[in-house]
């Protein structure tokens, strides 16, 4: 096949090779990026939190009239309420453990701070979200301990949040010992959080901060197991069910806990969650975000293979005669069949140089304007493949359909 | 001669069925996904308080310091001041009564316990705002008004209350007067709102995300709501290594930031002398050692400081600009098709102009024959954007799918950006069909 004559047909069709060019090219760039977009997505909402997901439940209450929590005598008041509901939840038949946790991954709700290895807050800086708890803590949310030990009964403080009473003991996860230690020996160090001592006892694997927010994104596995159990008018509860028994804790739990104290407040939408609630309502963003690239692209690539079928069509129309006086000249079937493909495959080409710049481009302004990430080459190359792949597809009935035109044409008028 | 061109290209377009239904396919599927990403964008972009955005601001001191660039309150990129204030600086501001109207914000969520045995108890959301927050924002009361400035001083027990909250506590009547248990104290009710919800949530979006939720139920003079220790819902952010001592107290002396701050400016005069006092403020403050750095604040507009924000979230932006794209790809595809059918009928054109038809006949019989499309089009755009609108409320989250409703204006801008879409799309085509040579054709058939 010469390429010489296809060339000379495109020149007369330059305004239907421009439409599918331009085409082609808009549809490799949009379905590129939102592709890229669509697993930029995945991967967030597929990433773990470090916690084991299935069977936990957190509960966040606020008892009405609660002490003030402003003196010593009101404090005690207030971690006596609060030791009566972990002791509550203990003995529920489908409970496993439980937890006092301020904090859980992906709700939202976060207390963060920065670790240094000086007083003076002069070296190293390390953000991390503080998880305040007790001795059950790690063992409830399922977090992996990799070195160290979890926290002793007696090392549990409680106090409010605005105390100045200092940490002496912490776990923290393996990104918050490597940034602080990368030479690897962060247990048994001394470290400052916000300026007070606390030694390291414990690395736990992976533990994703309470936020998936952007400001947060840059630390996102910095997380930090506090040894004190909070004392405010709210307190909050991590519980493990028992396998499979998830539900019936969600409902003993209320039951048990408005049996204790009927005026506490403890809404059904955010007083008692599981896990996978949370993971549903947090992630749902992204999940519709992706689902509604997906939608678009596969509009686009239907449009855009119906569009070159289409325009093919009408060429073949067009050519009838001049098949017929190639195909009378002795010019095989498969050979009209190559035309036809080799032509689309030449405007694909122009279409997908086109669109691959067009590609970059945009990539390069959405990075500019909004919050996405350079495109790997990857995703432009697997692009640019199917992007011909489907023009090969789309072109494939029309130049069956001129390969079927018979030779006798030729002898016909029009 | 309308009526014949319709005619033509019914006739036309039955013709070719296949190809037909393809355009208005990629016309309707093009506009309907405009429209719906449309919805969702119109929704959540909208403004809010349109009469007066323009005369709000919101002022920003940098307190922390060129050396507190990231973190949670701060933006990244150039040194921006922390997007709230701090209880010194707000004072300070509320103190001097620079603007015409300002007032401290700070968002609570206290529980009320309404009168009578055996009733429990409600959580509520709300703001400590000054009584000058009423006026500023124009929100509208069904009984009574917001309080006085000098409730504000005494530090009044008075509450203004939400119509849904006065629904469930007092039965919906004129509460004027009567007593409120909020966390054990008593308010008096001073004001009762007519439904008020005002989305984004521009007073303070820091700390509300701008969207979703009822509306406020409850507001309190912020200085009465700090005395009887009321907490703070909202966020609280501090530079780096600084943690606030004890309490309200520890809280109000420190340098985190935890209060939204709004102005009511009346002219550009106006906006220019509060730059300066800030300026000056911040002078002030260096002079007397309290800050180690020069000025550094800004005074936005409303509508600049919910962008600066990134209230409109980028995903709703990205995905209105993939749906424009989607639809410009299926108007240079129409062009496509309508090009290779239009050329396709030269013999006819070539008769019709032959027996007469000027160019502009053609013109007017070809772009009815792409306005029939676009009518067809757009009918089937309205079924895919009502499909989509409900496809949204089904995957995006409720905060911002509530915002996105199909109305009569939606609906009309549905068919007409199909039908311009599609004449829009016809213009080439038909330009060229006009062009087509009589004699040629006639020879040539």
């Amino acid at each position: 096949m010469r390429l010489p004559p296809i060339l000379s047909a495109l020149r007369r069709h330059k305004a239907g090779v421009l439409l599918i060019v331009l085409q082609i090219a808009l549809t490799l760039a949009i379905v590129c990026n939102a592709i890229f977009l669509i697993s930029q997505r995945i991967e967030r909402v597929n990433r773990p939190t470090g916690a084991v997901e299935d069977d936990l439940i957190r509960i966040s209450q606020t008892w009405f009239g609660a002490p003030s929590g402003d003196d010593a005598a009101s404090v005690e008041k207030l971690d006596a309420l609060q030791r009566t509901d972990l002791a509550t939840l203990r003995n529920l038949p489908d409970v496993q453990d439980v937890a006092a946790s301020t904090s859980m991954p992906l709700q939202g709700m976060i207390y963060s701070g920065t670790l240094t290895l000086n007083p003076q807050q002069t070296d190293v800086a390390v953000s991390a979200a503080y998880y305040y708890g007790d001795e059950h803590l790690r063992s409830t949310l399922g977090v992996h301990l990799i070195a160290g030990r979890d926290f002793n009964a007696d090392e549990i403080l409680h106090h409010t949040l605005t105390s100045d009473a200092a940490s002496p003991v912490i776990i923290v996860s393996k990104p918050v010992a490597d940034q602080l230690f990368p030479d690897g020996n962060a247990l048994g160090k001394t470290v400052y959080q916000d300026g007070k001592p606390a030694t390291i006892v414990g690395v736990v694997e992976r533990l994703q901060t309470p936020t998936t927010a952007k400001w947060g994104s840059t630390w996102d596995y910095n997380s930090v197991l506090e040894p004190v159990r909070v004392d405010d008018a709210s307190a909050s509860y991590a519980v493990r069910a028992r396998p499979g028994r998830e539900q019936a804790v969600v409902r003993e739990a209320r039951k048990a806990l408005l049996a204790v104290d009927p005026l506490r407040v403890m809404p059904d939408t955010w007083g008692i969650q599981s896990l996978s609630q949370i993971r549903d309502k947090i992630y749902r963003a992204d999940r519709g975000m992706a689902l509604v690239m997906g939608i678009v692209c596969l509009i686009l690539i239907v449009v855009t293979a119906a569009g070159i079928a289409g325009l093919t069509s009408f060429w073949v129309g067009q050519r009838r005669k001049q098949i017929g006086v190639r195909r009378a000249l002795g010019a095989r079937k498969v050979d009209i069949l190559h035309y036809f493909q080799i032509e689309n495959l030449l405007i694909a080409g122009i279409g997908v140089v086109l669109g691959v710049l067009l590609a970059v481009g945009l990539n390069l302004w959405l990075m500019a304007h909004y919050e996405m990430a350079r495109i790997p080459l990857l995703y432009v190359a697997a692009a640019v493949l199917a992007m011909l792949a489907l023009g090969q597809v789309a072109v494939y009935v029309p130049a069956r359909r001129a390969s079927n035109v018979p030779p006798v044409v030729a002898t016909r008028a029009a | 001669m309308f009526t014949y061109y319709l005619e033509l290209a019914m006739r036309s377009l039955k013709r070719s069925p296949g190809l037909t239904v393809l355009m208005m396919l990629a016309i309707g599927f093009g506009v309907a996904a405009s429209m719906t990403t449309w919805s969702v964008f119109r929704g959540v972009s909208g403004d809010p308080i349109p009469w007066k955005s323009s005369k709000l601001f919101v002022p920003q001191i940098d307190m922390w310091g060129p050396q507190q660039i990231s973190g949670p309150g701060a933006h990244s990129g150039g040194h921006e001041p922390p997007d709230a204030l701090d209880y010194t600086d707000a004072m300070a501001l509320m103190h001097d009564h620079r603007a015409t109207l300002q007032s401290a914000i700070y968002a609570v969520a206290p529980t009320v316990l309404p009168a009578g045995a055996g009733r429990s108890p409600i959580p509520v959301f709300g703001f400590g705002v000054y009584g000058e927050f009423f006026p500023m924002l124009d929100v509208p009361f069904e009984y009574g008004s917001g309080w006085q400035t000098s409730d504000d001083s005494d530090g009044a027990p008075v509450i203004v209350i939400s119509d849904a909250l006065n629904r469930q506590v007092f039965g919906g009547d004129n509460s004027i007067g009567r007593n409120i248990d909020l966390d054990g104290n008593d308010y008096r009710v001073i004001g009762v709102m007519k439904p008020w919800n005002p989305q984004p949530m521009f007073f303070d979006v820091v700390d509300t995300g701008g969207f979703g939720g009822e509306g406020p139920q409850v507001f309190v003079p912020l200085q009465r709501a700090i005395a009887s220790g009321m907490a703070n819902a909202g966020a609280i952010n501090c530079p780096k290594g600084v943690q606030p001592s004890a309490g309200y107290a520890g809280l109000q002396q420190s340098n985190c930031v935890w209060l939204a701050y709004m102005i009511e400016l009346g002219d550009a005069p106006a906006v220019q002398n509060y730059r300066q006092y800030l300026d000056n403020y911040a002078r002030a403050q260096q002079n007397i050692g309290r800050f180690d750095w020069s000025p550094n604040n800004r005074l936005r507009d409303m509508r600049a400081f919910l962008d600066y924000e990134h209230v409109v979230p980028d995903d709703t932006h990205v995905s209105l600009l993939v749906a424009l794209g989607l639809l410009l790809v299926c108007l240079v595809n129409t062009v496509g098709l309508m090009l290779a059918k239009f050329l396709r009928r030269s013999g006819e054109i070539g008769v019709r102009r032959a027996l007469g038809a000027s160019r502009r006949a053609i013109h007017a019989q070809f772009l009815t024959e792409a306005a029939v499309i676009g009518v067809g089009g757009g009918v089937l755009g309205l079924l895919l954007t009502a499909g989509g609108v409900l496809v949204v409320h089904r995957v995006l989250p409720p905060r911002l799918a509530d915002l996105a409703r199909i109305d009569p204006a939606l609906l009309l801008l549905t068919v007409a950006v199909a039908i311009a879409a599609s004449v829009l799309a016809g213009a080439y085509p038909t330009f060229r069909a006009a062009r087509v040579q009589p004699a040629w054709q006639l020879k040539t058939n």
